[in-house]
């Protein structure tokens, strides 16, 4: 049974989103997701700076079985990435909620994470899966 | 649910992380592929493969038939345990199946895929008009694959006296019958290692003793990408029905002397040798990505001479970076691979990547 955190919100595509206080939002992909994907051999990281809308393809995660794309969860400016992904993709297996966070993105629409899921919902999206 | 091989439950115990592989319930991997690779490269590892095909031939005509029946020829096979990789073909020089033969005290023991075991076994029988002969499948016996530079000792440490005499003194690509066990220096890893043939009944004892001594369990999903490595073929990805050996690299398995045997598939394959020496067969080929990147199956391949496809794809955890298998143009010398929208270059190689824990391409 794959872990999900309480107080992070979700989206159908896999991705957990944390915001602080300063309105910046941390993305990573989920236990199920990382689960599904098997050993992550490549991680592919957005330049900071760029301004992207949710739903964006912004990284992508290669596993030994396949590509994935990763989607954000929300509009905004990269801020920061997680450059020790490059080196040790693996990270993401082993972290998916901490050190294996993907990046940061400064909140354009706060609207958008009305359109995330709580754990609970997120659970019941994961079963249908 | 699918079929599942005696050690289902020990997969359970083990954390196996079970799919389904043509019916049957199989463990794709323990937790992480890639440390499990790493183990049968450094270490030893075990693998559960009873879903593979056991065929006992035997009768008067056992030679004669198999000589037929195969590509590669059992007459070189001179003494019980000795080992032959062949292809099986049809007329037309498409492969039905890739299979280990051993020659035993009985006759011979092949050994065949599991997917395509159905149609393996009607065409063996099929083929017997004629011969004093007796396909037999052996769905009672399992088989476990011990694999890495420390598996023999391991393994030897395990066994009863007599066994353990036997076994430390076979040779590569060799077996030996030891009761109802058959034990054979094969396997599909580029490792060293040992493979037990034995009654379903045994296996999850021994299954039990390596675990006890640090032989690690090894899903499938290793299994592929050590045989990539190993520059193995898969059946299914890298030939089948529709290709032949000679464009399958495979040609070498081919048994072309004595020029008089009459193999299925003989003159087919002996005209696409020829075609290929003109240039118009392709040929497969070992690729190399040593940038960031995924080769994968059915990724289109551009050489100087043309188009190809990717037939297997993965990254290498020993190497670090992706390899392939690719099915290319002869002669070709450069070739790109579109990579998510982007053409990349990569280098063709002989299609050998890794033995015994060492690259081994220029």
């Amino acid at each position: 049974m794959s872990k999900i955190i309480d107080d992070l919100k979700y989206a159908a595509s896999h991705e957990w989103v944390s915001v602080d206080d300063n309105g910046i939002a941390t993305v990573g992909i989920s236990d199920h997701a990382q689960e599904a994907l098997g050993d992550i051999v490549f991680v592919e990281l957005p330049e900071p700076g760029t301004t992207v809308n949710a739903k964006d393809e912004v990284s992508v995660v290669e596993s030994v079985k396949a590509a994935s794309d990763v989607y954000s969860p929300v509009s905004g400016e990269i801020t920061e990435i997680n450059e020790a992904l490059l080196d040790a993709p693996e990270t993401v297996n082993a972290s998916p909620y901490d050190n294996g966070w993907f990046f940061k993105i400064a909140i354009s629409e706060e609207a958008d994470l009305d359109e995330l899921m709580d754990a609970e919902a997120y659970s019941d999206h994961c079963d249908d899966d | 649910m699918g079929q599942r091989t005696p050690l289902y439950q020990k997969h359970l115990d083990a954390g196996a992380k079970i799919v389904d592989f043509a019916g049957w319930d199989m463990p794709i991997n323990y937790g992480s592929q890639i440390e499990e690779h790493n183990q049968v490269r450094t270490a030893a590892g075990v693998f559960d493969v009873s879903h593979m095909t056991v065929v006992d031939v035997a009768g008067n005509d056992a030679c004669d038939y198999l000589r037929h029946l195969l590509a590669n020829d059992v007459a070189k096979l001179d003494e019980a345990g000795r080992a032959l990789y062949s292809a099986m073909l049809k007329p037309d020089g498409g492969v039905i199946d890739d299979l280990i033969v051993y020659r035993t005290s009985f006759g011979y023991r092949v050994v065949v895929n599991c997917a395509t075991r159905d149609k393996d076994l009607a065409w063996m029988q099929e083929q017997t008009t004629g011969f004093e002969v007796t396909v037999n499948e052996r769905p009672e016996l399992a088989i476990l694959a011990v694999h890495g530079p420390l598996s023999l000792e391991k393994v030897i440490g395990l066994l009863d006296a007599n066994k353990a005499e036997t076994v430390g003194t076979l040779k590569n690509f060799r077996g030996a019958e030891l009761g109802d066990w058959f034990i054979a220096r094969t396997g599909y890893t580029g490792e060293k290692g040992l493979e037990f043939i034995l009654p379903a009944a045994d296996a999850p004892a021994l299954w039990n003793q390596l675990l006890a001594v640090d032989v690690k369990p090894v899903g499938l999903g290793a299994r592929d990408t050590l045989r990539l490595e190993a520059g193995m073929n898969l059946y299914g990805q890298d030939m089948d029905e529709t290709t032949s050996p000679i464009v399958s690299n495979m040609a070498q398995t081919i048994a072309w002397e004595p020029d008089d045997r009459d193999f299925i598939g003989r003159e087919a394959v002996t005209e696409q040798l020829n075609q290929q020496g003109q240039g118009a067969l392709p040929a497969l080929t070992g690729l190399v990505l040593e940038e960031r990147g995924v080769l994968r199956a059915g990724q289109k391949v551009i050489t100087d001479q043309g188009e190809g496809v990717i037939t297997s794809g993965s990254f290498s955890p020993t190497l670090k970076h992706s390899i392939a298998l690719a099915r290319i143009p002869i002669n070709s010398t450069s070739c790109e691979v579109e990579l998510r929208g982007k053409p990349t270059p990569v280098r063709i190689v002989q299609p050998n990547f890794v033995r015994f824990g060492k690259k081994v391409f220029e």
